[in-house]
C-alpha cells in the first residue's frame, strides 16, 4: 500500500530550518526498513507556475494554484502495510521535520 | 411481543457484533459484513416465524449471514483479483501468542474507534457496527438528519477501505492509547444517553446508556486486566443505578441530595462497588488509578451514603484532588469546587468557581453552580442572572425545568430547604 506523505509548512509560523541532518538520518531508516519509495523537498510556492490548457489557448499563471498560509513544502511516497504503520512513521516524521504531515493513500 | 420477536431481539442484542465481526474477518469488507448481517436478521424474522426458533440462534445467524455474504460477492462479482487488491479492511493475521486477546469483536471496535476517524464518526460507526443500532436510530440519538448520518457512516467505511485502516487489535505499544480512545467513545455514548440534548428528546435516553454499558461490559470481558475499563464500567453502573430517582414524575431533574435513595438500583450499585473495590486493591498494590477509576470511586462514595447528609465529603474532595492531577481541566475544577462548598462553605467555593469563568463561559453547569452558590450566600439578584444564563445554555429538558424552578424560588425559602442545594454539573450532584 502506498501513501503520499505531505510535509506542510506555515508561512506565518514556519518550522525550524536546521532539520536536514535529522531528515537524512530518517530517510536512511525508511530505506533500510523498506518504506522509502520517493522523497523531495520543494522550492518556495513563488516559484510555481500554473498551466491551464483546457480552453482554446494555454494560459500560464505565475504562482501556486491556491494562495494559502499553509503550503506543501515537501513530500514522500511510502510503502506501508497499513495506515497504522504509516501513521507511526508520520508521527516520527512530524517531529523530525518540525512540521505538520498529511498522510493520504494512493488509490 | 411474540416469542419469535423476542428471540430475534435477544439474538440481535447478543449476536449482532459477533456476526459482523466474524464476517469482516472472513471477507475483509465492512460493507459486506454489515449488509449481510442485516439481511440475516431480516431473514430470521420471517423464517423463525414459519419454522420456529432454531436451537442455536447465534450459529443459525452466522451461517445465514455467511451465505448472504457469499451470494452478495458472487452477485457483485467481487471475488476477482481486483477485489483482493481493494480489500476494505485487511486482516494481516499476526500469529497471536497463546492467551492473547483473540476476539473479532475487539478488532471491530478498534477499527471503528480508529484515531484517523473524526470523534463523532467513531461514535456513529461503533453504534452501527458493534452496537447494531440502525442509521435512523443513531441519527435520532445525535439529532442529525438521517441522510447526513448515513453519509457520515458511508464516508467512514470508504476511508477505512481507501486508507487501509487495519482490522486488528493494536500492537502492545499502541494499545494503551487506543483503549483510551475506545473508552472515550463509550463514555460519549453513555453521556449522551444520560443527559440527552434537545428539546424533543427524552431527558434520559435509556437506550444509549444501556448500549454503552453493554459495550463496556464487552470490552471488560475482552480486556479483564485493564483498570480503566473496569473504572469506566463502574462509573457507568453507579450512574445508571440512580436513573430511577434522577428525573421526577413531572420531568424535572432531581439533584443528588434530593433523590429518593430507596429507588436506586441496588444490584447495579453492588456491582459498581465490587469493581471499585477491585481497583482499590490494585491501587493498594501500587497500580496508579486513571481518570475513570477515580470518577468511579467518587460515585462509590456518593452511593455508599444511605442519606445525603452522611456523604463523606472529605473523601470526595480527596478524590477530586487526585483527579485534578490526572485531568487538570476546568470542568474537573468546577466539580471539585462543589465538594469544597460542602466542606468550607459557599464563599470559598464561589471564589474557586469564578476563577473558571473565562474558560467555562459557554458551559451551563458553570452558571448553574455559580447561581446556586450565590443563592446560598443570599445574593439573589446575581443568582437570578446566573440562573438565566444557565437556562439559556442548558440543552436538557429536565435540567431546564429544574433550573427554572430554582430561579423562580429565589427569595422564597421553604422551611429547612435553605442551605444544602447543589446544582447539577456532569458528575457531581446528580
Amino acid at each position: 500500500m502506498r501513501y503520499l506523505v505531505s510535509v506542510i509548512d506555515d508561512k506565518v509560523n514556519p518550522g525550524s530550518t536546521d532539520r536536514q541532518p535529522a531528515i537524512s538520518a530518517f530517510n536512511e531508516r525508511l530505506i533500510a526498513d523498506g518504506h522509502w519509495v520517493f522523497a523531495g523537498g520543494l522550492a518556495d510556492t513563488d516559484a510555481a507556475t500554473v498551466v491551464d490548457n483546457r480552453g482554446e489557448q494555454v494560459v500560464f499563471s505565475d504562482g501556486p494554484f491556491v494562495e494559502s498560509k499553509e503550503y506543501l513544502a515537501g513530500l514522500w511516497v511510502w510503502e506501508a502495510s497499513d495506515l497504522d504503520v504509516a501513521l507511526r512513521l508520520a508521527t516520527e516524521a512530524s517531529e523530525v521535520c518540525d512540521r505538520k504531515i498529511e498522510v493520504r493513500p494512493f488509490r | 411481543m411474540s416469542d419469535v420477536d423476542e428471540a430475534v431481539t435477544r439474538a440481535h442484542r447478543e449476536g449482532w457484533a459477533r456476526v459482523v465481526a466474524a464476517l469482516t474477518r472472513r471477507f475483509g469488507d465492512l460493507d459486506i459484513a454489515e449488509e449481510s448481517a442485516a439481511e440475516a436478521f431480516a431473514t430470521a424474522v420471517e423464517r423463525w416465524r414459519a419454522d420456529g426458533v432454531p436451537p442455536n440462534p447465534g450459529a443459525w445467524l452466522t451461517t445465514t449471514a455467511n451465505r448472504k455474504a457469499i451470494d452478495r460477492i458472487r452477485r457483485e462479482n467481487k471475488r476477482d483479483d481486483k477485489h483482493e487488491e481493494a480489500r476494505l479492511v485487511h486482516d494481516d493475521d499476526p500469529p497471536e501468542p497463546p492467551g492473547a486477546i483473540d476476539d473479532d469483536r475487539l478488532r471491530l471496535i478498534f477499527t471503528c474507534c480508529h484515531p484517523a476517524l473524526a470523534p463523532q464518526t467513531r461514535v456513529a460507526l461503533t453504534l452501527r457496527m458493534v452496537g447494531g443500532l440502525t442509521v435512523p436510530e443513531i441519527a435520532r440519538a445525535f439529532l442529525v438528519a438521517e441522510t447526513a448520518m448515513g453519509q457520515r457512516i458511508t464516508r467512514a467505511k470508504t476511508k477505512i477501505k481507501a486508507a487501509r485502516i487495519p482490522y486488528r487489535v493494536p500492537s502492545a505499544e499502541d494499545l494503551p492509547a487506543r483503549v483510551t480512545g475506545v473508552l472515550t467513545v463509550l463514555f460519549l455514548v453513555f453521556n449522551e444517553g444520560y443527559l440527552a440534548t434537545g428539546p424533543d428528546t427524552d431527558p434520559v435516553r435509556h437506550d444509549l446508556t444501556a448500549e454503552a454499558i453493554r459495550l463496556t461490559r464487552l470490552i471488560r470481558a475482552l480486556l479483564p486486566e485493564d483498570g480503566e475499563v473496569a473504572g469506566l464500567l463502574a462509573l457507568m453502573l453507579l450512574t445508571e443505578a440512580r436513573r430511577p430517582a434522577r428525573v421526577s414524575a413531572d420531568g424535572e431533574l432531581v439533584a443528588l441530595h434530593e433523590q429518593d435513595r430507596g429507588a436506586w438500583d441496588p444490584a447495579l450499585i453492588a456491582e459498581g462497588h465490587r469493581l471499585v473495590r477491585e481497583r482499590l486493591a490494585a491501587a493498594a498494590a501500587g497500580v496508579a488509578p486513571g481518570r475513570y477509576q477515580v470518577l468511579a470511586a467518587i460515585n462509590a462514595v456518593h452511593t455508599s451514603a444511605r442519606d445525603a447528609r452522611d456523604t463523606d465529603w472529605s473523601q470526595v474532595l480527596a478524590l477530586y484532588d487526585r483527579l485534578v492531577r490526572l485531568d487538570p481541566s476546568p470542568v474537573v475544577a468546577l466539580n471539585r469546587a462543589i465538594a469544597v462548598a460542602e466542606l468550607d462553605g459557599p464563599e470559598v467555593a464561589l471564589a474557586a468557581v469564578e476563577r473558571l469563568g473565562d474558560e467555562l463561559a459557554r458551559y451551563h453547569a458553570y452558571h448553574a453552580t455559580r447561581a446556586d452558590l450565590l443563592r446560598r450566600l443570599g445574593r439573589s439578584e446575581q443568582s437570578r442572572a446566573a440562573y438565566d444564563t444557565a437556562i439559556e445554555l442548558a440543552g436538557n429538558t429536565a435540567e431546564t425545568a429544574y433550573l427554572t424552578r430554582r430561579r423562580d424560588q429565589l427569595g422564597w425559602s421553604p422551611p429547612g430547604a435553605a442551605t444544602e442545594t447543589r446544582p447539577s454539573p456532569p458528575v457531581e450532584g446528580r
